[in-house]
């Protein structure tokens, strides 16, 4: 059994439509809480027929669920590494859930549902991992959209809860409101001035974290980051939520500032950098995936400083999802060696940018 | 290469700056580039947790010797994997908990939505019912009609 994307809704990429504000900045909003079935083991400590369990009470209660009616579900337990991997590279499940963690192999009843912008893991780390994502920053919306799920959820399926704690999660670092709000924004302006250094300082003394495009563990690369907020008990989930609008907002603000400065001090030079990183992706003829992340980051600066007028965002934002190796691999029907993974990338790269060259420059 | 700058030390960042549209390469030690402000490391943090328990470990987390009695995990198994094994080891290891939470979220009371599982709700209708129903048989045995024929209206509305 292969996985068939097309069946859901937008493809699971709707969230990377550009759409929402500041969309040149910030790629994506995702809100994320973690929640327990009572009455079995966490994932980590259950055995495998508790986790099938936990799945059938899971898929019973979501049947009635009106934002998730139409979700299609996928049994990670059942689809062959090349499809779990990419659902992961659309950032649809967790490299955990995905067994493509090499500490956490896959687990027997791992699933996810799926809906327009809405997911629900199973078995991941903790019994229920429901998520919102939206396209460019857009936390109230998010919020609204898994509060209502949550609710809904949590009237069907019994969740383990502490009048003190609060929800309760395998890992104490996402008790309370089990609630992960991230942002995806890029910020290659405050890079390249190198005034990156002390926002994601300041970050920290605002109880917030970044990781890199895939979340924990995941190294930064082509200047995206994620912001999101350190700690979930002690404060309520509109509170964690309005820090991280604020902080977030005054970090594009920052960043657009940063833009600004490139363009009146070094105009030349930053534009003659843009050129030659557009100029690489449209004609090499083997890409790495880091060499395509950095210059992608190029590229999108270039179109938000509108050096590049013809090359949409959205087509960006597409990039860096199809450009990857599961992606490219089911692309070409085959699985791919290193090398070829490099000359499939570049291909695809190249082909996008022709077609909308048009009249670039 | 020595640092441009106190040209005692070797020169392990170069550092590009831009000023009026001329490029200027210097090449730093370490410590000169900090006090010009350059961050010489911009790598993802480690997974909070672990550096936590790292830096917890002379501290005995109160628990120790104590078994969940759900799901069996002990405080090593914690300090091994940094994950409980069930909802119970909350109230199993509450105080070290407590203490833990304390030190991660600085804060241990939970303040966001507060919860009431469904099936909680159900045992307390149940509840409520048994009471009702014990209510209705005293009073029938007891003669009396009016509060019997009250009950037994309050018990088809709950059914």
């Amino acid at each position: 059994m292969t996985v068939d994307l097309s069946l859901l809704p937008d493809g699971g990429v709707g969230w990377l439509d550009a759409s929402g504000q500041h969309s040149d900045i910030v790629l994506s909003t995702r809100i994320r809480l973690a929640r327990n079935v009572e009455g079995y083991a966490f994932t980590g400590r259950a055995r495998d027929g508790e986790r099938l369990r936990v799945l059938s009470q899971v898929r019973e209660a979501v049947a009635t669920v009106p934002s998730l009616h139409q979700a299609v579900m996928y049994r990670l337990d059942e689809l062959p590494p090349t499809s779990r991997a990419l659902l992961h590279e659309r950032h649809l499940v967790s490299k955990e859930l995905a067994g493509l963690d090499a500490q956490h192999p896959l687990r027997s009843g791992a699933a996810v549902f799926l809906a327009d912008g809405l997911g629900l893991m199973v078995n991941e780390e903790d019994h229920i991992r429901l998520q919102a994502l939206r396209s460019g920053f857009a936390l109230q919306e998010a919020f609204a959209a898994i509060d209502k799920l949550d609710r809904d959820l949590g009237t069907r399926v019994p969740y383990s809860y502490h009048n003190e704690f609060g929800f309760l999660t395998a890992c104490p670092t996402n008790v309370g409101t089990g609630m992960r709000g991230s942002v995806l924004i890029h910020l290659p302006g405050l890079v390249l001035t190198k005034e990156i250094g002390k926002v994601l300082a300041s970050l920290q003394q605002m109880g917030l974290t970044y990781r890199g495009l895939y979340g924990e563990g995941s190294e930064v690369v082509g200047n995206f980051f994620q912001i999101s907020n350190q700690t979930t008990l002690g404060r309520s989930e509109e509170e964690l939520l309005d820090q991280l609008l604020r902080v977030v907002g005054h970090v594009v603000e920052r960043e657009a500032e940063a833009r600004r400065v490139l363009l009146r001090d070094a105009g030349y030079i930053i534009e003659d950098k843009l050129w030659r990183a557009y100029g690489t992706l449209r004609y090499a003829r083997s890409l790495t995936f880091d060499e395509a992340m950095n210059y992608l980051s190029g590229v999108r600066l270039a179109v938000g400083l509108k050096l590049i007028t013809s090359l949409s965002v959205y087509t960006l934002n597409k990039l860096l999802i199809f450009s990857q190796a599961a992606h490219l691999a089911f692309a070409e029907g085959r699985a791919l060696t290193e090398s070829e993974t490099n000359l499939a990338r570049a291909r695809y790269v190249r082909k996008a940018l022709e077609e909308e060259a048009g009249s670039v420059g | 290469m020595l640092c441009d700058s106190c040209g005692e030390r070797d020169a392990v960042v170069n550092l590009t700056t831009i000023e009026n549209n001329a490029v200027h390469q210097l090449h730093l030690c370490e410590r000169c580039a900090s006090e010009r402000g350059v961050e010489t490391t911009v790598a993802t943090p480690k997974h909070p947790l672990a550096e936590f328990l790292h830096q917890q470990v002379p501290v005995p987390i109160s628990g120790e010797g104590v078994r969940c009695s759900f799901c069996n995990t002990t405080m090593a198994d914690f300090k091994a994997t940094g994950r409980w094994g069930c909802a119970r080891c909350y109230t199993n290891f509450e105080a070290g908990i407590r203490e833990l939470l304390r030190r991660v979220h600085g804060n241990h009371r939970h303040v966001g939505r507060t919860y009431r599982a469904p099936m909680s709700e159900t045992l307390e209708r149940s509840a409520v019912l048994g009471e009702l129903k014990d209510r209705l048989r005293r009073a029938i045995e007891s003669e009396q009609f009016e509060v019997a024929a009250d009950l037994r209206d309050r018990i088809r509305v709950m059914e």
